[in-house]
């Protein structure tokens, strides 16, 4: 396969996955500053704590707003990361290498393209929850093609492998933007507010349910952090993440019969989760350790380029 | 009255159509309209489409498809094919010769200086022989109809010709939209093009290729106006799409990088232009290209479909040979005609075409897609008058045709069938097996009522062409 191919298959798979989760940060958000607070800047706070799990926290300046934030993480041409901009480059890229992909997943992907100038920017709070959903079920559908019609072999693996690393990213910094910004000054760390932001984390990623499920216990904060960092059921989890990082690429070292520098460091990681227990990770620091997990992810996305897509 | 594919020249229906006028008398009112409106939901979702440059609303249209077929019966479509053979058989001997012996210029067949000062002529290739000393191993020329028997030559698109794509993806969907029809008339299947073409490329190959070379489709990349055929030739030929970067030549020969480290390639169907094909010996500004991709083609490692400097045969000015050169290469009389041209660059026959620029059609001899031509009945007095002062001063680069009464074809108008005029693309393949012509080609139709003018830059559409078995 073209090593241009397999990058677009790549980013088309980062690009699908970051737009589902740009409309879920959103959904939360908005769902969040429905909440009534003490203070008076606080939607401001939570407006400005989506900015920063989008990975964008200065992008607005000072105080960004409700209707800006929307505006910029949903439709802006400027951002190039907004939903638009993500699902017109999943377009671009797989345009760019059709003959890869099955028509299945082109009228999928195509499809969500047209789709963008039919849904036009909704700036009522009830239209652009629409759009949102409008949004998963894209990807949804994208989802769907892909596993349905694809053949197994590197096309799939890479495309798999960018979502993959995509969905890693943005689990953690979903998990460090509650740690660390949401909880405005004077509010209790397990109180009324604190609760109902772990909730909602947990809803943005359609973990609700599973997390009663898996721990038949009221919602406390290092189980949320056990579920989406190393619990192998979630499949948004780190750990799960990794373990789809890892399959894929054993596949393609073993269909081309070689393996390199980006399936030993993602082993590597793997053995590190294996060998992990959130009490650990707290008593180090949650922050801290996310830090180093962005890192090392962005060090394997780095190698898995140079090793195939360069 | 120009001469019409269904009625002929007035007297009843003609034989080839009368099916498919039993089955429009039968169809209930609505239902082309209702299908034409299926196929372009379906074409729109497909993301069938070509990029009009210059256009920044819509960077991604769809070419009009037409839903009524036009139809060739098969005595019409042998004659074609023959014709189609020894022009294609013709233009490769010829380009051989002009790179080769030069036999045709020294006999005076071709004005030497028309050829060898030539914008498309390519001293790179002279004294070289490309693989398999084929030339055009894809070729789309460009029929029109005034009559029954009259079929002329308009123009041998020798270098990239496209539009094979719509060839394909009309049938499929005429097959979607009117099975009923299908189960009536003996159409010759066009879906087979694919295996001919890729037996066709796979022949020209290198002959230290071996017996299972590897072949790609070279395009400019997705902003290109014919990226979509690009991409879905590859897909058909099941071979590499890929762009100038994914190439690179050492030790004179081409690789692609692929997943797996580098790998040989033996046969470039390109779809980018001469100029653009490698920076180092000919645009140095182009991107498009592949650094180096000339000294592997010097040294025959690597096929390139269309070979360099073909340009030189499909160049309007030469076209007014070519009957000539049929007859110096072939020895036989040209089967299909040249539409009659006068050559600006001869003073006499400048002189009557300024005489009577408002009857004729006047092109540039470098330009293609329609642009840079006056159509004299269709101007006003000013471009006229404009076009003059071109013409006078630049008499060389202009030739000179009279306004041909294309045939017209009915065709859907607000639900209402009218005839819109036409003219048709075959494809011909060469290859040391042979010439071959794909059953089929490509209409082009003028929408707007009475307009020649079926370019789809500029308004013209598309119809799926039968070519009967019997």
């Amino acid at each position: 396969m073209l090593s241009r191919t397999a990058d677009s298959l790549y980013w088309t798979g980062r690009y699908i996955e970051r737009a589902d989760f740009l409309a879920r940060i959103l959904e939360a958000t908005i769902r969040l500053a429905a909440i009534p607070t003490r203070g008076d800047g606080d939607a401001e706070t939570v407006w400005a704590s989506a900015l920063a799990s989008a990975g964008a926290p200065k992008a607005l300046g000072r105080a960004p707003t409700e209707k800006s934030v929307r505006e910029y993480l949903a439709f802006s041409p400027e951002n190039p990361s907004s939903i638009t901009a993500c699902l017109t480059r999943a377009r671009t890229n797989a345009r760019s290498v059709r003959t890869a992909l099955t028509v299945e997943l082109w009228e999928a992907i195509n499809g969500a393209w047209n789709g963008l100038s039919e849904q036009g920017q909704p700036t009522r709070r009830d239209d652009f929850g629409h759009f949102l959903e409008w949004v998963k079920t894209q990807t949804l559908s994208f989802e769907g093609a892909a596993s349905r019609t694809m053949l197994r072999n590197d096309g799939y693996y890479f495309l798999r492998l960018g979502a993959a690393i995509e969905r890693a990213d943005n689990t953690a910094r979903l998990l460090d933007v509650k740690y660390h910004l949401l909880l405005p000054e004077g509010e209790r760390v397990g109180g009324q507010l604190d609760y109902f932001q772990w909730t909602t984390l947990l809803r943005e990623v359609s973990a609700l349910t599973a997390y009663r499920w898996v721990y038949r216990d009221s919602v406390k904060p290092w189980l949320v952090a056990d579920l989406l960092v190393l619990n192998r059921q979630m499949p948004r989890s780190l750990a799960s993440c990794q373990a789809s990082i890892v399959r894929y690429l054993e596949k393609l070292a073993s269909d081309y019969g070689r393996r390199g520098p980006a399936q030993r460091i993602a082993a590597d990681r793997m053995r590190a989760f294996d060998n992990s227990r959130i009490e650990t990770i707290f008593q180090s620091g949650l922050h801290e350790y996310i830090q180093s997990f962005l890192s090392e992810n962005g060090r394997l996305g780095q190698a898995i380029t140079e090793q195939y897509l360069s | 009255m120009a001469f019409d594919e269904m009625s002929g020249d007035g007297g009843g229906v003609r034989e080839s159509y009368r099916g498919l006028a039993r089955w429009l008398e039968d169809a209930p009112e609505g239902l082309l309209q209702a299908r034409s409106r299926q196929a372009e939901l379906f074409f729109r979702r497909m993301g069938v489409t070509f990029a009009v440059y210059g256009d920044a609303d819509s960077s991604e249209r769809l070419i009009p498809f037409d839903v009524v077929p036009r139809i060739i019966g098969a005595t019409e479509w042998a004659g074609l094919e023959k014709g189609l053979i020894q022009r294609v058989s013709a233009i490769n001997a010829f380009l051989s010769d002009v790179y080769g012996a030069q036999e045709c210029l020294k006999a005076g067949v071709v004005p030497a200086e028309l050829i060898l000062t030539n914008p498309q002529y390519a001293p790179e290739m002279q004294g070289r022989r490309p693989p398999r000393d084929i030339w055009v191993q894809i070729a789309g020329v460009d029929l029109v109809r005034t009559g029954e028997d009259g079929f002329y030559v308009l123009e041998d698109n020798c270098r990239t010709p496209s539009g094979v794509s719509y060839m394909l993806e009309n049938r499929e969907m005429m097959m979607r939209l009117f099975p009923d029809l299908f189960a009536d008339y003996p159409v010759r299947p066009v879906e087979t093009y694919a295996d001919m073409l890729l037996a066709s490329l796979r022949a020209c190959a290198p002959e230290a290729a071996g017996s299972d070379p590897t072949i790609v489709v070279l395009t400019p990349g997705p902003f290109n106006s014919a990226y979509y055929e690009h991409s879905f030739l590859a897909d058909k030929l099941g071979v590499e799409l890929v762009e100038g970067r994914d190439l690179f030549v050492d030790d004179g020969k081409v690789f692609m990088r692929t997943t797996q480290g580098r790998q040989q390639v033996d046969v470039v169907y390109r779809r980018i232009d001469d100029a653009y094909l490698d920076p180092l010996t000919f645009r140095p500004d182009s991107t498009l290209g592949v650094p180096g991709l000339m000294t592997a083609y010097e040294a025959g490692t690597v096929t390139l479909a269309n070979a360099v400097g073909t340009g030189v045969a499909d160049d309007k000015a030469v076209y007014t040979y070519m009957p000539e050169i049929i007859r110096f290469f072939t020895g036989e009389e040209p089967i299909l005609n040249n539409v009659p041209t006068w050559r600006c660059r001869e003073p006499e026959a400048l002189k009557h075409v300024l005489a009577n620029l408002g009857d004729l059609v006047v092109k540039e001899v470098g330009g293609s897609g329609g642009y840079g031509m006056l159509v004299g009945p269709a101007s006003t007095k000013a471009e006229i008058e404009s076009f003059r002062k071109k013409l006078i001063n630049d008499p060389d680069d202009f030739i000179a045709q009279p306004t041909l009464a294309l045939s017209t074809a009915p065709t859907l108008d607000k639900g209402e069938l009218h005839g819109r005029h036409v003219d048709l693309r075959p494809f011909v393949l060469s290859s040391p097996d042979g010439v071959k012509v794909a059953p089929g080609g490509l209409t082009r139709v003028a929408l707007k009522p009475g307009s020649l003018v079926v370019n789809s830059s500029q308004g013209g559409g598309t119809k799926d062409t039968w070519v009967l078995d019997v």
